[in-house]
């Protein structure tokens, strides 16, 4: 499945390397990625690649938000259905 | 990707309270009628618990997998009265308390359906469940019970409106909380998700889904991008937003309905408020362009936005039902409270704004000691709305016993706290004690 990783704090060192080095130890693949600084925050969208059968989606999205508590980041992910629901007929 | 879609879901959902009320599976119990009612509830609760098994897990899974809060599970099944008829039991406790047994076992978070549809006169049962409610509302937890005494096409059971002014006394000597679980209608849909009003319709498929969807604060927010605007502005913008949160509810209705194996019914585009800041209706009122919700065009303002929310969310989903409007509950939306507070918005204001939007006097705490006389009459006034304008009205009032105007009641979680409001203090009593039927409208005869 295809889902979209959230990441947004307060820009410091180590918040790209941090959430890619767990995305590449849980063989999550990254197709697509925008990062900007919005008014001092750091703002990162990743959109990833889920094998379903081999994931726990609710273990992945517990394991997201306590690195985002290790990053000082706030760590979000969202099957992508649901952007799509709402913006496109 | 497209960062900034993503950006403004995400902004609704953490920012805005976007969320999806509830999730409602209907489920039919005419299967379980049994002259013994032993038999009866038995099935009941072997076919609740069984169709509805993991209507939790499945609520839980979609909050997780997709991050939007879906803040109840709920059952509706089909009105107590017409399930309980066929038994010789002297009253339907027993149901009731069947349901409330089934709806804790699955954890959801209410069971509607303890139900008497009686607008045109009683049937065997009706005057039955309709005695049992102040003992099942004050000795059972998550059970909703609704009546409904009127409709546009067979006009209004004054017998019966007369009947739930005694009963909403009675139930709420025995409990300040029984009258939460507990709305009398005016033409009552059949496939409504929320509470306390929710039931099966006989007419409806064996069990459904049906979602509510809410997000007042969503509306609000997009609101304060348009001060200023003209007022069909105003409308396309709120038309816009609620195109948006429909496509959700559409979204987590069908993916429940599939992971259920149970069939898609409808959404239920309510702007729901609830007592957090931001949530509310009221709000949306005041950044219209009003001081204060209550006064001079509050009426115009829900008009407009309980129309704009209806005509986006139409367009949003395959099918739409259920009540689809605004709701304005007073202890459950906290600028209504601070409206109340203030003076500005009394009961008599509420009743004009009930003509426009959807549901009716909803959640009101009035004195204790308000005679049955007189809440009749607030019922008869709200089904006459409903009655002559083909729109489902409610009354959902809770008299508080030892307390009396300017007071504040506290409810708890979802349904806040409430001020004791005034009610007028001259008699509806012989009205009342005439009883009889208040013929329907000339415009119901339409064949």
């Amino acid at each position: 499945m295809k889902a979209i990783l959230t990441t947004i704090g307060k820009d410091q060192v180590g918040i790209i390397a941090g959430v890619s080095h767990f995305l590449a130890e849980k063989n999550i693949n990254i197709s697509d990625v925008s990062q900007t600084i919005m008014n001092g925050y750091f703002t990162m969208m990743m959109m990833v690649e889920i094998q379903d059968n081999k994931t726990d989606f609710a273990i992945l999205a517990q394991q997201l938000d306590e690195l985002g508590k290790q990053l000082g980041v706030e760590i979000k992910i969202r099957r992508e259905e649901i952007y799509d629901a709402m913006h496109q007929l | 990707m497209e960062t900034e879609k993503i950006k403004e879901t995400i902004h609704m959902i953490s920012d805005e309270n976007l969320d999806v009320r509830t999730i409602t599976m209907g489920i039919s119990l005419l299967d379980c009628i049994d002259s013994d009612s032993d038999v009866a509830c038995e099935r009941i609760y072997q076919k609740i618990t069984t169709k509805a098994k993991n209507l939790v897990e499945v609520g839980h899974q979609i909050e997780i997998e997709y991050g939007i809060p879906i803040i109840n599970k709920r059952i509706s099944v089909t009105p107590i009265s017409i399930v309980a008829a066929a038994s010789n039991d002297k009253d339907y406790f027993k149901y009731a308390q069947t349901l409330d047994k089934a709806a804790k076992a699955l954890g959801v978070n209410f069971i509607g359906g303890f139900s008497a549809l009686v607008q045109k006169g009683y049937q065997t049962g009706d005057l039955k469940l309709i005695r049992s409610l102040p003992r099942v509302l004050a000795e059972t937890d998550l059970v909703c019970a609704s009546v409904n005494v009127g409709s546009t096409r067979s006009g209004i059971n004054m017998d019966a409106v007369a009947e739930m002014g005694k009963v909403i006394k009675q139930a709420s000597e025995l409990s300040f909380m029984s009258n939460t679980k507990l709305v009398v209608f005016c033409n009552a849909v059949e496939d409504n998700p929320f509470m306390a009003g929710a039931f099966h319709g006989v007419g409806e498929r064996d069990t459904v889904i049906n979602v509510g969807v809410s997000g007042p604060g969503v509306v609000k927010h997009a609101l304060e991008e348009v001060k200023g605007s003209p007022m069909d502005v105003v409308a396309e913008t709120i038309k816009q937003t609620a195109f948006k949160v429909t496509r959700m509810g559409q979204l987590v209705g069908t993916l429940a309905s599939e992971r259920l194996g149970v069939p898609f019914g409808i959404v239920d585009l309510s702007l729901a408020p609830t007592p957090a800041v931001g949530d509310s209706v009221a709000q949306i009122l005041e950044e219209i362009g009003l001081e204060q919700v209550g006064t001079h065009g509050t009426t115009a303002a829900l008009a407009l936005l309980n129309d704009a929310v209806k005509k986006g969310g139409i367009m949003a989903c395959s099918h739409v039902g259920g009540l689809s409007g605004a709701f304005i509950p007073v202890s459950e939306d906290a600028g209504m409270i601070d409206g109340v507070n203030s003076g500005s918005l009394n009961i008599e204001k509420l009743e004009a704004m009930t003509a426009v939007c959807s549901v009716g006097l909803d959640m009101i705490a009035i004195p204790g000691k308000t005679p049955a006389e007189t809440i009749s009459a607030m019922i008869a006034d709200e089904a006459a709305i409903g009655m002559i304008n083909n729109k489902t009205t409610a009354v959902r009032v809770l008299p508080i016993q030892g307390k009396s105007v300017g007071d504040t009641v506290e409810f708890g979680g979802l349904l806040g706290h409430a001020p004791v409001m005034a009610v007028n203090s001259a008699s509806s009593a012989d009205m009342i004690h005439r009883g009889g039927l208040i013929p329907a409208p000339i415009h119901s005869f339409k064949n």
